[in-house]
């Protein structure tokens, strides 16, 4: 067994068991720290693939961004010591029921298929080609849903300023009105 | 089955991580936990845009930016949905979806 594929086992152990412990965990603090070393070793199966650049993506984005904004959130509204409540048992059967035929059923249209056999046969461009063809204009570019994406940020952006405002009750305010 | 991981293993890894997050999705009744499983399956479909493309199609990056997008679009979906469950913990304080049953 070669290195690489030491490698490969030890990150697919690593997603699978956090992200197992992610959506088991009773402490909410504990499920998040367990998400974020599991978004690590998907962003390691990037780097295993050759693709450093999505990988930094995957990094910057969501261990960086998501993560401490989902960290933020427990933090408002939580009690993040304590335990959560545990799920009922009917449905923890019964969900656990679902996704195990799920993924048995996903295994086998897998298997029909001779994936094995299939070696990735070059490289997909570097960082450098990947920038150019995402603001190119000519056949093939992806300049417009770049900037389609970039209006939906600002949307969401401003969307989430306008939810989350606090709101001054009416007493507070007729109460400012009258100083 | 070869032991040298290539395509087979990817997708079987990314479909674990996809059903571990509707596992999630169904028995979390907390607002911010079933986030974190919908996150746990976009990311399982990034796994698998981005092994499709490196091994069957390495002429055009497409599944890269397809990948790119989801993140983009992923992250501004978390902020809104953590932007309404601060309101909602303003309004009801609770994020348990059982208590958000009035529409107001």
């Amino acid at each position: 067994m070669s290195s690489s594929s030491i490698v490969f086992y030890i990150l697919c152990l690593m997603i699978g068991s956090t992200a197992f412990l992610a959506v088991t965990s009773t402490k909410i603090f504990r499920a998040a720290i367990y998400l974020l070393f599991s978004l690590i070793g998907i962003a390691g199966l990037y780097f295993y693939m050759d693709q450093e650049f999505i990988a930094a993506v995957q990094i910057i984005v969501y261990v960086g961004g998501i993560i401490v904004l989902l960290i933020f959130s427990i933090f408002l509204t939580q009690d993040s010591g304590s335990d959560m409540q545990k799920p009922q048992l009917w449905r923890s059967i019964v969900s656990g029921g679902a996704v195990i035929f799920g993924f048995l059923f996903t295994w086998l249209c897998i298997n029909e298929f001779a994936l094995d056999s299939i070696k990735p046969a070059g490289n997909l461009g570097t960082t450098r080609e990947l920038g150019q063809k995402l603001l190119s204009t000519e056949a093939g570019g992806y300049i417009l849903p770049f900037e389609m994406i970039g209006l939906l940020l600002l949307a969401a952006m401003i969307g989430c300023i306008v939810i989350a405002v606090k709101i001054k009750n009416d007493s507070q305010m007729n109460k400012e009105a009258t100083l | 089955m070869s032991t040298e991981p290539g395509l087979y293993h990817i997708l079987i890894i990314s479909s674990l991580v996809f059903f571990l997050g509707i596992y999630g999705f169904l028995t979390r009744r907390n607002m911010i936990t079933m986030l974190m499983s919908a996150e746990l399956m976009l990311n399982s479909a990034n796994i698998n845009f981005v092994a499709f493309n490196k091994y069957l199609h390495p002429e055009n990056a497409d599944g890269i930016f397809f990948s790119i997008f989801i993140i983009t679009i992923a992250a501004a979906e978390a902020a809104v949905a953590i932007a309404i469950i601060i309101h909602l913990y303003r309004q009801i304080k609770s994020i348990d979806v059982n208590d958000a049953n009035n529409l107001k």
